[in-house]
């Protein structure tokens, strides 16, 4: 394994890839490959490292990614994107098609630039895994600037994302319901920014202005509402521009730390090593949810 | 619970048929596996690209134009070149008799006719998994006997 992080640290990419998959297996942990790669640089005051784009799904995430990486990219930054799509809870298994969408990773310019790796959810709950943190911090370390983590297509209520990245993007679409629905609790609280996708469509104005008034409702300052279309590539270079340089919304703090707290909790859990034996004695009736706690070790007598 | 494979379904060159693709990148997911899905119309080098970067154990590989004679060839010799020696390839799709046992000295493994059961191309991932040196650029001379 030692010689797959020095070659990653050469330059790599086969040996980034199996440092990921070290990683996401849990055959190393994530002190041990940082002994050898060094720190994780530090981000600067006001520039994000690690960016969420999130939403429903369909509303066009991977198309709208795949315009941003390309305009970042011929500007010189080095991105890696980690691509999540949901496992199947039944079976384990999962279809990872996020880079159907991605032509950048193709482009014979850019693609050294660009580094997409997919990532199925596995036994997490939410949008994101949260292995998904150990998976940027090796990105980082190893120089790539910026890492985008595309999430599952999410809900209203799916915010598990703030836990992990430094600014959170909400892509919406038209015909998404009425005025009613920006006025909703959720995820778009969390938003640093708001892209309306599919802009070529009647309704995304609509449905951007509504948005627009839902924040100007609020306290403190709105996040930018920008409309884009994937698909013919209007908005992309502006959305790129705004997102690149996207200050923190600040308006939620205390909600990722929420966030951050209970994916803690989660990861403890699903790590646990007793974790398959406490389930099959769950199922069997022999414990109660409280004693499984209590033997993983999450809670404490009191 | 041991981790899944991570495997790579790709359709290489101009060919526009991917029903059977789907068809076997669902019964691989079903059967517990991560399946990447490439989409259509890749180059060999898009597709080697993607099984470095994600890391991928398994390459099933699907032609239905009649260019497998080129095309699969030129998959397997630049997965050598990139030094993914280890990464085992199956093929598919309209693949005459004839042509297969140029394949199989390429370092594929397996190519599997229209009517195959999607349960012969999952006994075929267990087996390749456990035999030695299996891997497109190794050394062992086993391949899978197809029903189709």
């Amino acid at each position: 394994m030692t010689r797959d992080l020095e070659e990653a640290m050469a330059g790599s990419r086969r040996s980034l890839a199996r440092t990921l998959t070290a990683i996401e297996n849990r055959s190393i942990t994530i002190q041990q490959a940082l002994s050898v790669l060094g720190p994780v640089p530090q981000s600067q005051a006001d520039t994000w490292q690690t960016l969420a784009l999130t939403g429903a799904p369909g509303v066009g995430k991977s198309c709208l990614l795949d315009g941003l990486l390309t305009e970042w990219a011929s500007q010189g930054l080095r991105i890696a994107v980690l691509a999540v799509d949901p496992s199947s809870p039944r079976t384990g298994g999962a279809l990872l098609g996020d880079r159907v969408r991605m032509t950048v990773v193709d482009d014979e310019k850019l693609k050294q630039q660009i580094y997409l790796r997919s990532v199925a959810t596995r036994k997490a709950s939410g949008s994101v895994p949260v292995i998904v943190e150990d998976m940027t911090k090796i990105l980082l370390s190893l120089g790539w600037e910026r890492v985008v983590i595309e999430t599952v297509g999410a809900g209203q209520s799916e915010v598990r994302c703030a836990a992990l990245a430094d600014r959170i993007v909400v892509v919406e679409g038209p015909a998404r319901g009425d005025g009613i629905q920006a006025e909703k609790a959720g995820l778009l609280e969390l938003a640093d920014a708001v892209l309306v996708n599919k802009s070529d469509l009647p309704g995304a104005e609509l449905h951007s202005d509504e948005i627009r008034e839902s924040f100007e409702l609020g306290i403190g300052t709105s996040p930018p509402v920008m409309l884009t279309s994937a698909l013919h590539g209007d908005g992309i270079q502006e959305a790129a521009n705004v997102l690149l340089n996207l200050s923190s919304s600040g308006r939620s703090t205390r909600a990722r730390w929420r966030e951050r707290l209970l994916a803690h909790h989660e990861r403890k859990i699903l790590e646990s090593p007793k974790l398959d034996d406490l389930l099959l004695d769950l199922a069997k009736g022999s414990i109660h949810l409280d004693e499984a706690l209590h033997l993983i070790g999450v809670l404490k007598d009191e | 619970m041991s981790e899944p494979w991570r495997i790579v379904v790709a359709k290489p060159g101009l060919d526009g048929h991917d029903r059977g693709a789907k068809v076997v990148a669902r019964a691989l997911r079903d059967a517990g596996n991560e399946v990447i899905y490439t989409g259509l119309r890749r180059s060999a080098q898009q597709i080697v690209d993607t099984v470095r970067d994600e890391d991928a154990r398994f390459l099933g590989l699907s032609s239905l134009s009649g260019a497998h004679q080129h095309l699969f060839p030129k998959v397997c010799d630049l997965l050598k070149e990139q030094g993914l020696n280890d990464v085992i390839v199956f093929g598919g799709g309209i693949i005459p008799e004839d042509d297969r046992s140029d394949l199989y000295a390429c370092g594929i493994r397996a190519i599997f006719g229209p009517g195959t059961p999607t349960s012969e191309i999952l006994e075929f991932i267990e087996q390749a998994a456990q035999t030695d040196n299996s891997g497109v650029g190794q050394d062992s001379t086993w391949h899978w006997n197809s029903s189709a």
